[in-house]
This record gives C-alpha cells, structure tokens and sequence, in this order.
C-alpha cells in the first residue's frame, strides 16, 4: 500500500532527469550486462511486490525485453497502466526513471541534445585573443552540451529505465529521431562523435494508438498490448490499490466494472477510474453498492453524459428476462 | 523447432499479418530465452516478436493453437487435455466412438463423467460446472459435448464452425443462462461459495443491479465455455488433418479485409469496433496533413513588419501559406438489405471526419429518397445517427425494393439545385435496379454540375453488370467508379477523398 510514497520518490527521480545534468560519460560499447530478471515469474512477483499486477503477456515482454535488449512498444486504451508499468519497472529494478514526454512538435533539441547558445558565446568573449582553432574544439565539447532525455538515458553510469510517452503524438519524421537510440542504443551528434550507452536501458515507448507508427519504429520494439484486465485481476488491482478496501466491495466494483464495459459506450472506464471509483466509494463508507449509490457516483467511471445515462439506465432498468 | 517457427511465420504472413524477416530473427532468439513447456509464456514471447498491431492478435491466436497444440505436451499440468503423444491416438479414437470417451472427464475431476453419459446427464454437468466456474469441469464437459454432438468425420475439409455450429445448437445456451440466473433468483444454490448471487444477506429477489451482475458473471462462464469448445473442435481438426491442411481452412481474413457485404454478424461487430479507431486516426492524418507539408511563397509584407522588432533585419522571415478549399460532400447512400452495412460504414467515416469538409449532406434511398443530415448534426455520436437512418428515414416509395432510378430523379428534382462546383459526390450502392429504368441521365447531369462523381460499389468487380446489376450505364457518367468491399479500401478512398 506505499502506492503514494513510491510516486513521490518517482516524481523526484523524474525531476532530476529533467533538469540537465552535465556529470561526463565514458563512451564504451553497449553491453548487455547481467539479466535483470531471473525467469518469468520472477518478473511477475517482482512487480507484484511494487504494486504492479502483471499479467502473463506483460510479464513475458518484460522479461523479454530484458533478455533481448529491445525496447518494449506498449500500446492500449488510455488508462490501462502503461506508463505505470515503465514506473513499476524503475521501481522494481531500483533503477532512475528517465521519461521523454512526446508532443506534436518535438524535435531533436527537446528530445536528443541541443548545444549551450549562450554559454558558447560568453565563451567566444572571454578568450578573444585565443586560436580560433582551439575555441572551436572548446566550444562543442562536453561542456557546452545540453543533455535532454534521450542523450541523458544513454550516457547514464546508473541503470535507468526510459520511458517515452505517447509517441503516437510526435509526427512520423520524428520517429526517426528515436530510431538509432532503440536500434543500437547511441546518438551521433555531429560535432562530437559518436556516443554510446554504458549499459543498456530498459525502454518503454507507450501509444494511445492515435495513428499508425512506422513500420521502422514497430520492427525494432517488442509489442505489448495492454487491454482492460480480466475480472479477477481487476478486483486484485483494486485490492492492492485502494487501502482499506473490503473484498466483497472491491468483488463488486470490479463487476460492475465489468458490466459497464460490456454495454456499447463511447469511453469505457478505463483501470485508473475503477480505483478512483473504489477509492470514492472508501471515503463515503459504503459497504456495499445498491443501484441508486451506483448512479449517484457513476460520473467518477464514465466521463459523457450520454454515457452516464446510458449506464445508469442499464444498471438500475428492469431486466428485460424478469 | 526452427523449422516449425517457419512454418508458423509462413502461416502469419499466408494470414495477412506482415512479419518482417526481423521480426523472426527476433522470435527466433526470443525462444532460446522462454521455457518451451510454458504455453503461454511462449505464446506471449512470440507474440510480441511477431505482432505488431492488436488488430492482429486474434489471427495470431488461432494460428498458434493450430502450430502450437497437439505438438507441445503443455496444459497437462491441470489436467485439462488428454496429453501429448499419445494423446493423437486417443483423439483420433474418439472421433469415431462418439459417446464411448468419458476418459478425459473421468480423469479431470471425479464429477461422475463416466462412459456413456445420457444427454440430461451431460446437461447437467454442463450446468454444475457452470455454476461453480470449474474450469477442470468445463473442459470435461466441453470434451464430451464435441464427443457426442459435433459428429466429427476424420479427414473432411472443412473449418471448425460447422462443428461448432452443431455442438452448440444441442447444447442450447441461452436457455441454460436463464436457468442459471433462475437458480441463482430461487436461492437454491445458495451453499454454493463460489457463486456471486449467494451472498448471505441478499433477499430472495434480486434488485435489477444484482441480477444484472449475476447475468454477466454466467455469460462470461459461458463464453469460456465457447472457448473451450472451440479448442477442443481445433484440437481434433489438428489430430486429424494436421496444422498446415487446417490452418488454411481455418484461416480468417484480418477486420479491415473483411468483405462487408458478406460479413457474418461476429465479424460485423468487429468491424464495427474497428471502425472507431479507424476514422479517428484517419481524422487525425488528415488534419495533419492540411497543416503540414505545405510550400507557400514569401509573404514579404509579414516579413517587413516583423522585422522590426529586429532592428529592420528579416531575421524571421514569413511564408503566405496555401489555404486550399475544404471540398463538399454529397452522399447519395442505397440502404436497401444487401448493402445496408456497408452504406452504415461509409456513413459513419464520411460523418466522423466531417471537420475536414467544409459541408457533408447525407441522403439515404430504397426506392424512395431522404436527406439525413440532420440527425448526424445533433447526435454527438455517429452510432447514434446510424440507428435513427434505419428507424426514421423515410426511404419507401413504392414496394421497398431498390429503383436507384426513382431515387435519383427525385434527387435532381428536390436537391439538384444545391449541387456546386465546389461539390463531390458519392455515390454508394451495388446498382441492383430490380429492372427498373437507369435514369442515368441524372448522373450526367450531376456530373456536369458537380466537381467529381463517385461511385462506390461494395461488389467484386466481376459481378458487376451481371443479372440485374446495371453500374455500368451509371459508370459512363462518372469520374471513377471504384471496387470498395472492405474497410481497408474504403479508409483509402475516403483519404485520398479529403
């Protein structure tokens, strides 16, 4: 139940990652170092014990992905615990998490690297007198470089786990970017050479599936499909989720959960509101769920009015088989 | 087992699903690292090697039960399936002594499948089974079902839905999913733990909500129970016929191949799924593509004035971009009975990506003609719309049976006048005019109003003009006329549309 500690050390770590750091990498090969993860089920109990309810498929990949050393593309429904997994990975293997959230527009100096402008310049001032020769090699070196997420992954001493969000939102020139990192784990920058990991990351690469990745980008990952979990694995989810919670109530939950997502709506309630929902319903104490607290609260799983009509008229109506 | 990783990616890529020598190179590797006596460890691994798409996944599925089953003594463990090995023979056996193989059952659960079972007490295992979600027993009861009803010939060529078909027509679920929900009203059950109608302090009826919830618990059950079924009926095709000679018998077109015209009512809904998703990333392509990639000339009036703030340097300089023109649609859709869906699909796409056309007008015929714009216009969800075409236009003019020429006349008379140049027809339909008179005429003279006409036509291109099928007078007058029988071609269309 330490859900929320771990987030707090997690945003921190993420913090970190963000702001640039400028410790210097020794640039050797990759190398595969020893496996994270003895066998499958390790990977599975692993997870379990940071809160992260793998099924087999996602523990299979994990495991996988380690093995193998490729980047893992996870796609599926929006709140299913996709860039969850990446944290409980971090998490698990006591690595740093280091995420490149992508967005419509991102280019290579908010993903890659990008040279210190002003820096270089106040450089140039200082040593006017000196060979230009020498200023230029000192002005593209390690110093004057601005690590961003991806560079920042690859030069790491520490292990780290990379997760680029949402890469369905960059265009697909963009992608290209990202696919001499996921391949061969290096980023050339022009200037400076060629540099490469100390160790392989775990990658984790998420898609809400808004459009179709390129067949280059999907070749080089494993694919994950995360879908809405299987009943018994929800009601665990919400039992090791939500402190406090009775198991005849999350049994409930998860059922009704499951009845919703049978019914033909425009966004089903995804994981992250089925807790939310369990936990609301914690907070108000009820024990269990009759009809009318059912719609009463309905508006925590559904998000469209016509959805919310929809299901309480489903939930509450006469059954047509009387 | 390289060699059956072969064939197992031949098989994927016969299916449709495209494997990339990369990607078999990477299950290759994968299996090294996965314990081969974990089924679905292994399906997983290569899963996630090989497929790349979720739309996928179903095909990939049945392709690995074909490759992967009788051949891995997997599932033994729960004692579930009769083993490897020998297990071939014992299928086999029991394809020909229908009633004689309680073995499997016996063996599974002592729950009393013994030799020849009665029909009732086949029924009522099947029901206690359900109730208490055992799955050793489903599988058992699954098994003797197949036994018994399927009527299995060794060596037939057939897929397994015929089998299918016929052991759940003796097995009559949906009867035994009232009884079920009737027993779980009547308490009778009640000392059964497993059950989640028997909660101790429920009453002895059931408020809407609990038997809501007690109706899918045993729907769900009874899917598995499908399953199983299935698996059973494919695990003897294997036994008998071998992977390859089924696997193409048994292999099904992806969602987005799938002919619409012919779909069955499984297949329909899965397009329907697939739909969704379709036209939202065709939306959000299109919207793309109109404010990317795009070459404009200086626009030096723009440049000058910011370039102020630079001291007078254009060091920004400014580009006039191109605005082309949003075309307008006009779709003139038949909703008869043989191309009803697939009016239903293109309807939805044209309306679910109507931001990127500066209008959309929907008009829907039988005999008669009707415009139904306006119930896309309120309904925030094009499902909706759909539905209400069905229930509330008004398409019949005489008997309800198409007359592609009456609509069109109509057409010309009520709407002509709002054809534009800037306008683009469509017009969907198998041009199956039940001998009535062509009026192509109208075409034509859409055609000379309009910017472009199209014809969609939901037919193989080889049926067309033949019985009644009279697309090719309407052809001579149109811009295009174009074979659309599945989703992936009418995404295409609707693309290049925009």
């Amino acid at each position: 139940m330490s859900a929320a500690g771990g987030d707090a050390v997690l945003s921190a770590a993420g913090d970190g990652a963000a702001s640039a750091r400028t410790d210097t990498a020794s640039s050797g090969f990759p190398q595969a170092g020893a496996p994270r993860f003895g066998s499958i089920d390790a990977v599975r109990e692993g997870l379990a014990g940071v809160d992260y309810l793998a099924d087999e498929g996602i523990a299979g990949v994990v495991y996988l992905a380690d093995r193998l050393a490729k980047p893992v593309l996870v796609e599926g429904p929006a709140g299913t615990g996709k860039t969850e997994l990446a944290k409980s990975v971090a998490r698990l293997t006591g690595s740093r998490l280091i995420r490149l959230q992508c967005y419509e527009g991102l280019d290579e100096s908010k993903a890659l690297y990008e040279w210190n402008y002003k820096k270089q310049l106040l450089r140039i001032q200082a040593g006017s007198g000196a060979e230009w020769q020498a200023l230029e090699e000192d002005i593209f070196s390690e110093e004057f470089l601005l690590a961003r997420p991806l560079l920042d992954a690859i030069r790491a001493a520490d292990p780290v786990v990379l997760l680029i969000d949402e890469v369905d939102r960059v265009e697909l020139e963009t992608e290209a970017l990202l696919l001499e990192i996921l391949s061969e784990y290096q980023v050339s920058i022009p200037e400076l050479g060629t540099v490469r990991a100390t160790q392989i990351p775990l990658v984790f690469l998420t898609s809400n599936n808004t459009r179709e990745l390129s067949e280059a980008l999907k070749r080089r990952c494993l694919y994950l499909h995360i879908d809405y979990p299987q009943l018994d694995r929800e009601r665990a989810i919400v039992e090791t989720r939500v402190p406090g919670i009775s198991a005849a109530l999350a049994d409930q939950v998860a059922r009704i959960v499951r009845s919703l997502r049978t019914l033909d709506l425009k966004k089903h309630p995804s994981v992250s509101e089925t807790l939310d929902w369990a936990r609301t319903l914690v907070v108000l104490g009820v024990e269990s769920i009759d009809a009318e607290q059912a719609r009463d609260t309905l508006h925590i799983l559904l998000k469209y009015r016509s959805d919310i009509e929809r299901a309480a008229k489903e939930l509450a109506g006469v059954d047509p088989a009387g | 087992m390289l060699d059956l990783l072969t064939g197992f990616v031949a098989e994927l890529r016969a299916a449709g699903i495209p494997v990339s020598l990369t990607e078999h190179l990477d299950a290759a590797e994968a299996l090294r690292h996965v314990p081969l006596e974990d089924r679905e460890g292994l399906k997983y691994a290569l899963g996630a090697s090989l497929v790349k798409s979720s739309t996928h996944w179903k095909a990939y599925e049945t392709a690995f039960e074909i490759y992967f089953s009788v051949r891995s003594p997997a599932e033994d463990a729960d004692g579930t399936v009769d083993g490897s090995g020998s297990g071939d023979a014992d299928e086999a056996d029991a394809d020909r002594s229908a009633a004689g193989t309680g073995v499997g059952a016996g063996r599974g659960r002592g729950s009393g499948g013994g030799e020849g079972m009665t029909a009732e007490e086949l029924a009522d295992l099947l029901y206690k089974a359900l109730l208490q979600a055992n799955g050793a027993m489903l599988a058992a009861v699954a098994r003797q079902a197949v036994s018994r009803y399927a009527g299995m010939e060794p060596g037939r060529p057939v897929g397994g839905t015929y089998y299918l078909y016929r052991t759940l027509r003796n097995l009559d679920l949906d009867k035994l999913l009232e009884r079920l929900v009737d027993g779980v009203r009547r308490q009778v059950p009640r000392a059964d733990p497993a059950d989640p109608g028997a909660d101790p302090g429920a009453a002895v009826d059931l408020t809407p909500l609990e038997e809501r919830l007690v109706r899918d618990e045993f729907q769900s059950r009874i899917d598995r129970l499908r399953e199983e079924i299935e698996n059973e009926i494919r695990r003897r095709l294997v036994a008998d016929r071998g992977s390859e000679a089924l696997a193409k018998s048994i292999r099904k077109p992806l969602p987005e191949d799938v002919d619409v015209m012919h779909a069955t009512r499984d297949e329909l809904v899965a397009l329907r799924k697939a739909l969704q998703p379709l036209s939202r990333k065709l939306a959000v392509r299109l919207a793309r593509k109109r404010r990317h990639g795009r070459k404009g000339a200086l626009d030096f009036r723009s440049t000058v004035r910011h370039s102020l703030s630079t001291g007078g340097v254009p060091l920004d300089p400014k580009f006039r971009y191109p605005r082309p023109a949003k075309p307008e649609i006009v779709v003139i859709a038949d909703i008869s009975g043989s191309v009803a869906s697939f009016a239903r699909f293109t309807l939805h796409l044209v309306h679910a990506i109507s931001s990127q056309f500066s209008k959309v007008r929907s008009f829907v015929f039988i005999d008669g003609i009707d415009e139904v714009t306006r119930f896309f216009e309120h309904a925030d969800d094009p499902v909706d719309a759909v539905h209400r075409i069905n229930t509330e236009a008004d398409v019949v003019w005489v008997d309800g049976h198409s007359d592609y020429g009456h609509a069109l006349s109509v057409f010309w008379e009520r709407w002509g006048e709002e054809i534009t140049p800037r306008t683009s027809v469509l017009l969907l339909g198998d041009a199956r005019n039940n001998y009535h008179a062509s009026q192509s005429w109208v075409v034509k003279e859409l055609r000379d109003r309009a910017r472009h006409v199209y014809w969609l036509n939901p037919e193989p291109r080889a049926y067309w003009d033949s019985g009644d099928s009279i697309v090719g007078e309407y052809a001579v007058h149109c811009d295009e006329v174009i074979e659309c029988r599945t989703l992936r071609q009418l995404e295409q269309f609707v693309g290049e549309l925009a």
